[in-house]
This record gives structure tokens, sequence and C-alpha cells, in this order.
């Protein structure tokens, strides 16, 4: 299955493809508070969609390609790279590299797919559906407060960790992937919004503290 | 803001939640037997309760999951919260016999 001419673009059109906050790519990088706090877009990161019984025998293949599933609310499964993310009891996110998409010479959605086989659930391919931002750095936590009314203090929310949420009103997937690193994940509609309110929430960090 | 415990996920804002009306209205073993004021009844007609009061919701920001509440809808106390498909479970004694009605409500 692996296609190492395709990571070149499949005919060009790798380097035609527009993230949904490319626009905003300027706008990021100018916003961005280095050493304060940095918002970035991650794009074009492969997902799929598995709507699985974790407990069956189709659930523990799937197991097996996505690197583990996680069991409850919060906890995030996957290895090497992979992030399987829980949306409910029988529904999570499989988030990967770009170059694990079967269309740039990884297998990941083919072989989710071969995985459940003929079994009830399904596996779709929704790479084009969510875009990914990355925020990082000190006050980030203090950025997402602004807008989530989960408890992201350390204490209860822990690297490792992910909840569908809201943030500034849009339903998001929150991942912490380190201390003081986050990623969002909204909706590609969503993106726009979402980006320019972390920028409107990240704006007072670039000013001297008012003591 | 209600906060709002999902069996799921945890203590959530109520805004995260979609309400779903009145639990546990069955429907009819036979809908083509129903003249047209029964059918209306099953498709429009809900309890106005004040006190305790069983409902759905979804959480639709979440788990995408539904669930059954038991709530006050005088005081918004959440009683009890259980799964779609079990019994309503036999909660505290609810407050509205202890309001007294205003006044003149009662002819």
């Amino acid at each position: 299955m692996a296609n190492t001419a395709a990571l070149d673009g499949i005919n060009g059109l790798r380097d035609i493809r527009r993230s949904p906050a490319s626009h905003l790519a300027a706008a990021l990088e100018a916003g961005s508070v280095q050493g304060t706090v940095v918002l970035q877009e991650g794009p074009f990161q492969t997902m799929a969609a598995v709507r699985v019984e974790p407990r069956s025998e189709e659930g523990s293949r799937i197991a097996s390609v996505a690197g583990g599933l996680p069991a409850r609310s919060g906890e995030v499964g996957g290895a090497d790279g992979t992030s399987v993310l829980w949306l409910g009891p029988s529904e999570f996110l499989v988030v990967a590299p770009e170059e694990a998409h079967d269309s740039l010479g990884g297998d990941l959605i083919g072989s989710l797919v071969a995985a459940l086989g003929e079994a009830p659930g399904q596996v779709v391919d929704l790479s084009a559906n969510r875009t990914t931002f990355e925020l990082t750095g000190p006050r980030a936590r203090a950025v997402l407060e602004k807008g989530c009314a989960l408890d992201l203090h350390p204490r209860s929310f822990t690297p490792g960790t992910a909840l569908s949420t809201e943030v500034g009103n849009i339903p998001v997937v929150l991942q912490k992937t380190a201390e003081d690193s986050f990623r969002l994940f909204p909706r590609a509609s969503f993106a726009d919004f979402l980006g320019r309110w972390l920028l409107d929430a990240m704006r007072e960090f670039a000013s001297p503290e008012v003591p | 803001m209600l906060l709002i415990s999902c069996p799921n996920c945890g203590s959530r804002d109520e805004t995260e939640f979609h309400y779903g009306g009145q639990a546990h209205v069955p429907y009819p073993e036979n809908p083509t037997e129903l003249n047209d004021r029964e059918w209306a009844e099953y498709l429009f007609y809900r309890d106005n309760t004040k006190g305790a009061f069983a409902e759905r919701w979804l959480h639709s920001t979440g788990c995408r999951q539904w669930f059954n509440m038991l709530r006050d809808t005088v005081t918004y106390d959440i009683q009890a919260v259980y799964p779609m498909g079990t019994p309503r479970p036999a909660g505290p004694s609810t407050s509205a016999t202890s309001i007294t009605a205003p006044e003149g409500a009662i002819k």
C-alpha cells in the first residue's frame, strides 16, 4: 500500500490544498507572543471517525490497529503519534499525522476499514472535517479559561487527556498534549471564528502587565 | 446556569445539553387504531408538572448520549440522573407539596 511517490503531491493537488484557517496564518504569527502564548494551525491531520462497540471482537481489532481505544471520557488512546480521542461510549476520533492518510502513502483509513470488516460499526475518513489549533505557552490555560467552563487546572485536566466541550461557544475537542500545550479540534466552518476568538483572547498578553 | 451531571462525562454546563421534553411517554401500541384526538394527545399533550418532573436530556456537545433526569421544576434541584429505558426512580418528596398555592389559585 506504500506509495512513496504520492508524498510529492497527488498530481500537484497537495500544493493547492488550503486549510480552513490558512488565511489567518499571518495573523496567528503576528498575534502570538513568543514565550508567553503561541497559536498555530496544524493543518491536514488524518482523522477518522470510528463507531464501534469497544468491548466487542471488532472493537479489539480496531484497538489493535489504532493502538488502543480509550475507555471513558477524557482518556486518550493510540500509540506512535496516533491519538484516539473519546467522543462517546462507542464513538472515537482517530487523529494521525498527515502522512498516515492513504492518499499520501499511509494506510490508516484502509487498515481501520479492514479491521472493522463486515461487523456492525463504521469508519469514516473525516480528515477534512476538523482542523487543528495548537495553543502553547505558559499563558495558554489563561487564554482558554476565558471561554471554556471546564476546570482546566492541572490538578484535574492533566496532560494526555482530551474532552469534547465548548471554547468560545464553539464545540471543540480540547486535548492537553503536555503541560502548557493544548490542541483544539474545531470543525472547519468554525475555524475562522475560533482562530479570531483565540487571537482576541491572546491580545492582552502582548502588552506589559499592569502592576 | 445549571450544572448537569452527564452519566458519561461528569458535571458540565447546561449549555452543552439539549432538552428532550417529558420522559416516559410510551408510543401507542396500535397507532392505527387511535382517533385524531388520541393521536394529538400522544404527540403534543404533555404534563405541566409543578415539582419533580422526569425529562429527557441530550449531551449534544459532549458524548451525544441521551439520558433521563428527575428535576424539580420549582427549585431546579436535580434529584436523579438515570439511563434511558429504566423506570422513573422514586424521588424524594416533591417540593410542590410544601409550596402553598397562591390565594385564589384553586377554585
